[in-house]
């Protein structure tokens, strides 16, 4: 959570427009007038998946796409390894343009660069699970070994050791996603794109997966793009979140940061029933400051949650708190303004309820 | 005095009707009538009573019209443009169709080559590897030791060796058809009347053109007859087969870069497998109810011993034939089934 560095931009998005429909390029004039989603699709019968997006992906951050269902996420992220081509804009990975790409340069893209995880799975059913794990390497042509070597490495990094000679069909759902991540991982591409990668599994396993890609990714330091539809999710992995209705971007930025300052009434809906006291960290309500501060009850960590504080306070608002990171004071922790964070912008700004 | 002359006098085309010339063959009508003795030339057909009106037919009309041609004149020009496109047609056929005949012959002076008592214990073996199965197996054994014993075995295995060599060539041919055609769907719009027509078509009618081609003498006759015949559920479960491979399987396949032949024989073909076989199995039975058809076009087999039967009114020769007939049918059936579901249990 170093917000002082912020790390090279590796997939950039740039006016990204997408039609679906037989005359799509025609329909671009009426979309760059400002036709909307619903009057496109009564008047032109055509379908406006994706208008004018502009994301920066950055290095070994996880960027989260979130949106509801029809909104344009499985459209995007098909954008990136051009599983979709664009009607208009561009996307650049690390500098280049890769609709400028040839099908063997696009290969290469998918086979070395970008791996991805699938909301179903979508497992070869007819390989073994340990075959499965090491498809990635079989097809840029590596041998059999090194496959089976990578495989192996990373089912026992999922935690699917001794698995290898099942076939996916004899796996639960939570399994069979494990070995879909073994899969893009043991492609070693330092890109990978989950289309909602969890969402078909139950809550618990779900927790466990997210738990897991948490790990892997402090270790491992991707660059990920994530899809959800369930803000939980979202601000539980998001380094960056944009969140995209109708197809287009309704706010993108840090999480902490689209919640105490949503700009959009669908926004507000939409983070209206979040806890807010165990999503929201010490360092986004804090007052940033170096100055020593007079009568402070304590220490807190800038990463800690506000519910961990609340409990320290044992609920008093009176309190002061000295913030720290790594060792030094960043900044001053008041309880009032932490208690006046816990209320969502809906209730705090009447103006807003119009919507 | 005919009852369309009306119409040609009033168009006035009296005069391209008298150009046309009468002669050439007699009408159907006129053979019929001629052989029983009833017409009386020359004289003049008293007009028929309205609700005898003739359908204004090539025949009708040409009573009122000699240059409108009669249906026979009809059924002889398709005729003569069949012979006319017969040799450059067997300059190109001939070679190319020549070495089936050859693959025919061989397999078939092969499997007779065999003795029983190697043949028996091999079909046993082979049905064994391909199904696992102790009871097919059995089941494949004992029914020929019964054709064997009831004198039936030779004709069964001249079924079954062309039955064996049509198969192949089946698959051989109609699995990439059916691969092309799940890639291109102008060529599927385009094959599926073709493959309606093959499978509509009364399984008789086939022989005809073939004999015109080829010489009844030659074992691709009804080698051919046999593939176009059969060839048909091959190519549709194949084409079916990789179209319905799950989307987001495909997706992946993509996602990580497979070149378009990787996809298609590492996770298309592959899934397909059980389609396919399904396909193969009911190109098997097909071959089979075709090769006893085509027996009327020289092939040998028990369909020879049935067609003996009803020529020569021997009832028992040909029941016992059918019922040979039938339990190659079945065995093939049973062993092709079970073969079929060992490999979907794998690609579970
Ligand atoms: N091939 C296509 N042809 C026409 N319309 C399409 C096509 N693919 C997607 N769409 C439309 O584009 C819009 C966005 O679809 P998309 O699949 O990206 O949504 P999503 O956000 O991933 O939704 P979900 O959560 O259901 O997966 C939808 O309105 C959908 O109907
Ligand atoms: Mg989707």
């Amino acid at each position: 959570m170093t917000d002082t560095d912020t790390p090279e931009v590796k997939v950039s998005i740039r006016n990204l427009y997408k039609i679906f429909g037989p005359e799509a390029e025609a329909m671009m004039a009426y979309v760059r007038d400002g036709m909307g989603k619903a009057e496109l699709l009564e008047e032109h019968n055509h379908v406006l998946g994706l208008q004018d997006i502009n994301v920066d992906v950055r290095a070994g951050r996880i960027t989260v796409i979130m949106g509801l269902s029809g909104s344009g996420k499985s459209t995007l992220i098909r954008h990136l390894n051009r599983l979709i081509d664009p009607t208009a804009g561009e996307v650049i990975v690390n500098g280049e343009d890769v609709l400028a790409y040839n099908g063997a340069r696009l290969a290469q893209l998918r086979q070395n660069t970008m791996s991805m995880v699938f909301q179903k799975f979508a497992l070869f059913p007819h390989h073994t699970v340990l075959r499965n794990a090491g498809m990635s390497r079989r097809i840029r042509g590596e041998s059999a070994n090194v496959a089976d070597r990578e495989g192996q490495k990373w089912l026992e990094r999922v935690g699917l050791a001794g698995y290898e000679d099942y076939y996916p069909g004899q796996l639960s759902g939570g399994m069979q996603q494990r070995v879909g991540i073994a899969r893009a991982l043991s492609s070693d591409s330092e890109i990978m794109l989950m289309d909602e990668a969890f969402s078909a599994l139950d809550p618990l396993i779900r927790t466990d997966m997210q738990d897991l890609l948490i790990e892997l990714q402090r270790e491992l330091q991707k660059t990920i793009v994530f899809i959800t539809h369930d803000l939980d999710e979202a601000l539980k992995l998001a380094d960056h979140l944009v969140i995209l209705k109708d197809g287009a971007i309704v706010q993108q930025g840090e999480p902490q940061e689209i919640l105490l300052h949503p700009n959009d009434p669908y926004i507000i809906d939409f983070i209206a029933d979040i806890n807010r006291a165990r999503v929201l960290r010490v360092a986004s309500v804090m007052e940033k400051t170096t100055r020593e501060g007079s009568g402070l009850a304590g220490e807190v960590d800038a990463g800690q949650n506000l519910e961990s504080v609340i409990a320290l306070s044992e609920g008093d608002t009176n309190l002061h708190y000295r913030v720290m990171r790594d060792g030094r004071q960043v900044g001053l922790l008041h309880m009032r303004d932490l208690v006046r964070a816990l209320v969502p912008v809906e209730a705090a700004d009447p103006a807003r309820r119009v919507a | 005095m005919a009852t369309y002359d009306g119409i040609f006098r009033a168009l006035g085309l009296e005069n391209w009707c008298s150009d046309g010339a009468t002669g050439g063959p007699l009408t159907m009508a006129e053979m019929i009538a001629r052989a029983n003795g009833t017409v009386v030339e020359g004289a003049p057909a008293p007009r028929p009573p309205l609700m005898e009106t003739p359908f204004p037919s090539l025949d009708a009309l040409h009573k009122a019209c000699g240059a409108i041609p009669r249906s026979r004149d009809m059924t002889e020009a398709v005729e003569q443009g069949f012979l006319d496109i017969k040799n450059p047609l067997k300059v190109v056929l001939d070679p190319l169709t020549q070495p089936l005949s050859w693959m025919l012959d061989f397999s078939l002076e092969a499997f007779e080559a065999t003795p029983w008592f190697l043949m028996i214990p091999l079909l046993m073996i082979l049905t064994w590897f391909a199904t696992r199965k102790p009871g097919v197996t059995l089941f494949v054994g004992l029914a020929f030791a019964f054709m064997g014993f009831i004198d039936y075995y030779d004709d069964a295995i001249q079924t079954l060796s062309i039955v064996f060599v049509c198969t192949i060539i089946c698959v051989v041919l109609g699995v990439p058809i059916g691969i092309a055609m799940s890639r291109s769907n102008a060529l599927q719009r385009g094959m599926i009347p073709v493959l309606d027509m093959l499978q509509t078509l009364p399984t008789f009618v086939y022989l005809i053109p073939l004999i015109f081609l080829f010489s009844v003498t030659e074992s691709k006759l009804y080698g051919i007859a046999i593939i176009l015949y059969a060839i048909v559920p091959v190519i549709r479960l194949t084409d079916l087969g990789i179209r319905l491979v799950d989307r987001d399987v495909i997706e992946a396949a993509d996602a990580f870069g497979m070149s378009s032949r990787q996809k298609l024989w590492g996770v298309q073909v592959p899934l397909a497998l059980p389609n396919i076989m399904a396909g193969i199995n009911q190109t098997i039975m097909m071959s089979l109810a075709m090769v006893v058809i085509a027996s009327l076009v020289s092939a040998p087999g028990l369909g020879v011993k049935v067609l003996a039967g009803i020529r020569n009114l021997e009832l028992g020769v040909g029941l016992v034939a059918g019922f040979c007939i039938v339990l190659l049918a079945v065995l093939l059936d049973r062993s092709t089934k079970a073969a079929l579901s060992r490999i979907d249990a794998s690609a579970r």
